[in-house]
């Protein structure tokens, strides 16, 4: 190594180095420039899209043969059922294999999440709204700051605890002590019909759509909570020198100046309710083959559907229970993230800010 | 406004005078003070339920609480957590591993590269990610991990799983950071002379750390209270979890004793216990996880201040 003599290689005197010094020095003034680093990091980058599109593929291969034989029945048929009884045969039907006498409707699946998340955000939503504007106008900031970990507790329960309290203490609770009174004493006229009948065991569309409310609650209001503070002070101190009330500045001024970040804040916390598993699992009944008659009885979702029933659908010698079990995720899928995707276009395309991921932690 | 109301009651100005002041009326009054009582009782409603839940859990496990489940191991339906806890800490450290070296990297390309379409795109990925709902994940990984792949039900597929889920989560606090590190620092880095690369890793990097480190420890909160992706990809086993074993072979995890041992699925009550145990043991290990984020974000902000 005569390096004290060897002249010194500039940016184009690489070429007088010996091979491997050259490719050292070229890799060196790489990593040196950032090359490497942008490189190593577009590979990471395209990793997130690249699994996206991944599950959306394994979902529709899975689903194929399902929806070709189930066809519209799928959406109107309301019977969940593994072929019948011992001398169930794996009988082919236009090119699918399945199981005879097998029947697969996802009427009660789609109804029950859609319903069981409508009644979340009903319940949900307003009380997220309440409680964004008291935490910003009104309690001194010491609290808020508190009541804002607390929200963050909240989201970052996990939801099978959850749903072990929903089914253990909440459930029972509200049944025993809560809907049989309002069940007596509900009018018996259209809509509120269905708060009549029987109250239930604390397993149904009430206690699912309720936990869902809790669920969503820390989402909506944290998003809301942060969206309100940045309402600017000029407009509302304007509103309050026109004679406005504080609570009409808030109702008129506050609330619609955010109001599209607090729509694309509920359809987050409504693509969250739609795809919640376990809490709901475990809270719903589970009853597959019957959209409910009231407000009280046993029900199932999408993904309460998928968790409870995988199990089962191994069973099915043809493996087409598995494929409608791929069907219904890709319609559970495809529903939220119809939701997202348009809860982000709303939100960037009028606030320019962008929503939390998620759960909203 | 009181003020100017008494004076008005003491026959000051009079309607059409300079300086008059009307009344409030009491409609309004009642008006106001109904809507922010009904906000009020909306913020009871978010903080009551929580109580609820959080005392309804601890009442119901510490009464039978005791702290050998730790290090007893579990047999059948009975005994200690040791393997659930050793099942959710690893399942939840590789997950950090795969999914946050995926995310920083995604971050980083994200702020300091890519630009326009590409960065729409990339972008628009990992966050309609974050909406797959996660038993979709898990049936996904099953039927392909699980079953096409041939790995059977394991760590592997469990961590990967678990990683998809908690790239959104990582990703974006990553990105958050590395925008708000000032541009004053890059700028200065650059008139330096320091190499890119360096300037990334000493400067760049290091502002970012402590938000980066918030996500890793929010995204590590949710990897471990996850359920439904782990049922069909982890399944369940008393073996402890093994890093020479990660095929076919069930991994134990703390939500699984909560989702499978409770008194609404199995009649014993050794099981029921320790499925409130393992609820109990969730809760501190988010409480940690979820604390620890906070006081590092205050320590950063101070820290910049």
């Amino acid at each position: 190594m005569t390096s004290s003599t060897a002249p010194i290689a500039g940016p184009d005197g690489a070429a007088d180095l010996p091979l491997p010094r050259r490719a050292g020095s070229a890799i060196r003034a790489a990593v040196r420039r950032g090359e490497i680093l942008r490189w190593l990091g577009g590979v990471g980058a395209v990793i997130p899209l690249l699994a996206l599109l991944f599950i959306l593929a394994v979902l529709a291969v899975e689903a194929v043969p399902a929806i070709r034989l189930d066809g519209l029945g799928f959406f109107t048929k309301s019977v969940w059922q593994l072929g019948g009884g011992y001398n169930a045969q794996i009988v082919t039907t236009d090119g699918v294999k399945h199981l005879s006498g097998d029947s697969f409707g996802a009427v009660p699946e789609i109804a029950g999440t859609l319903i069981t998340s409508a009644i979340a955000l009903i319940v949900g939503v307003p009380i997220s709204i309440g409680a964004a504007l008291a935490i910003v106008e009104r309690l001194p900031r010491r609290l808020a700051n508190a009541v804002g970990v607390f929200l963050e507790l909240l989201a970052g329960i996990p939801s099978v605890i959850i749903g072990l309290w929903g089914a253990l203490t909440f459930g029972p609770f509200i049944a025993h002590h809560i809907t049989p009174v309002i069940a007596r004493n509900m009018p018996d006229v259209p809509v509120l019909n269905y708060f009549r009948g029987a109250p239930g065991y604390g397993e149904g569309l009430l206690t699912s759509g309720l936990i869902l409310a809790i669920m969503i609650i820390p989402i909506v209001a944290a998003t809301s909570r942060d969206l309100i503070r940045q309402v600017p002070i000029l407009p509302r101190e304007g509103a309050i020198a026109l004679g406005m009330s504080d609570a009409q500045t808030a109702r008129k001024v506050t609330l619609p100046w955010v109001s599209s970040g607090i729509i694309g804040a509920v359809v987050l916390g409504l693509a969250r309710a739609l795809g919640e598993t376990i809490a709901v699992a475990m809270v719903c009944g589970v009853a597959l083959t019957a959209v409910p008659g009231n407000i009280y009885a046993a029900t199932t979702t999408i993904s309460a559907t998928i968790v409870t029933q995988l199990d089962s659908a191994f069973t099915d010698g043809s493996g087409f229970a598995v494929r409608a079990i791929g069907e219904l995720a890709l319609v559970l899928m495809v529903i939220t993230l119809v939701v997202n995707v348009a809860a982000r276009w709303l939100v960037r395309r009028v606030s320019g800010t962008a929503l939390p991921v998620g759960r909203g932690v | 406004m009181s003020g100017a109301q008494a004076a008005h009651e003491v026959a000051g100005p009079r309607p059409g005078d300079a300086g008059y002041w009307p009344a409030v009326p009491r409609r309004r009054k009642i008006s106001n003070f109904a809507f922010w009582s009904a906000c009020a009782i909306a913020l009871a409603l978010v903080v009551a339920p929580t109580v609820w839940l959080v005392v309804g859990i601890v009442a119901r496990a510490v009464p039978n609480f005791h702290w050998s489940v730790l290090w007893t191991r579990t047999n059948q339906l009975s005994g200690g957590l040791l393997q659930p806890i050793l099942g959710t800490i690893t399942i939840t450290v590789g997950a950090m591993v795969i999914g946050g070296a995926i995310s920083v990297l995604t971050g980083l390309y994200l702020t300091e590269f890519a630009s326009g379409r590409p960065r729409g795109i990339l972008r628009g990925a990992y966050e309609v990610l974050a909406g797959i709902p996660s038993i979709v994940l898990g049936f996904v990984g099953y039927i392909a991990l699980c079953v096409d792949l041939k790995l059977g039900f394991g760590l592997l597929p469990a961590v990967l799983v678990i990683s998809v889920l908690t790239i959104p989560y990582i990703t974006k606090s990553t990105e958050t950071s590395l925008a708000q590190v000032p541009s004053g620092y890059r700028e200065g880095a650059e008139a330096l002379g320091i190499p890119t690369s360096w300037a990334m890793r000493k400067i760049v990097l290091k502002a970012a750390l402590p938000g980066m480190i918030t996500g890793f420890l929010v995204a590590a909160a949710i990897a471990v209270g996850e359920t439904a992706p782990l049922l069909y990809t982890a399944s369940f086993s008393d073996q402890s979890p093994s890093l020479t074993h990660v095929t076919h072979q069930g991994v134990p995890y703390l939500t699984y004793v909560v989702w499978g041992f409770n008194p609404n699925q199995v009649q014993s009550n050794a099981a029921n216990i320790l499925s409130y145990d393992a609820a109990l043991v969730l809760m501190a290990f988010v409480l940690v996880l979820i604390l620890l984020g906070r006081t590092v974000a205050a320590f950063a902000r101070r820290n910049t201040e």
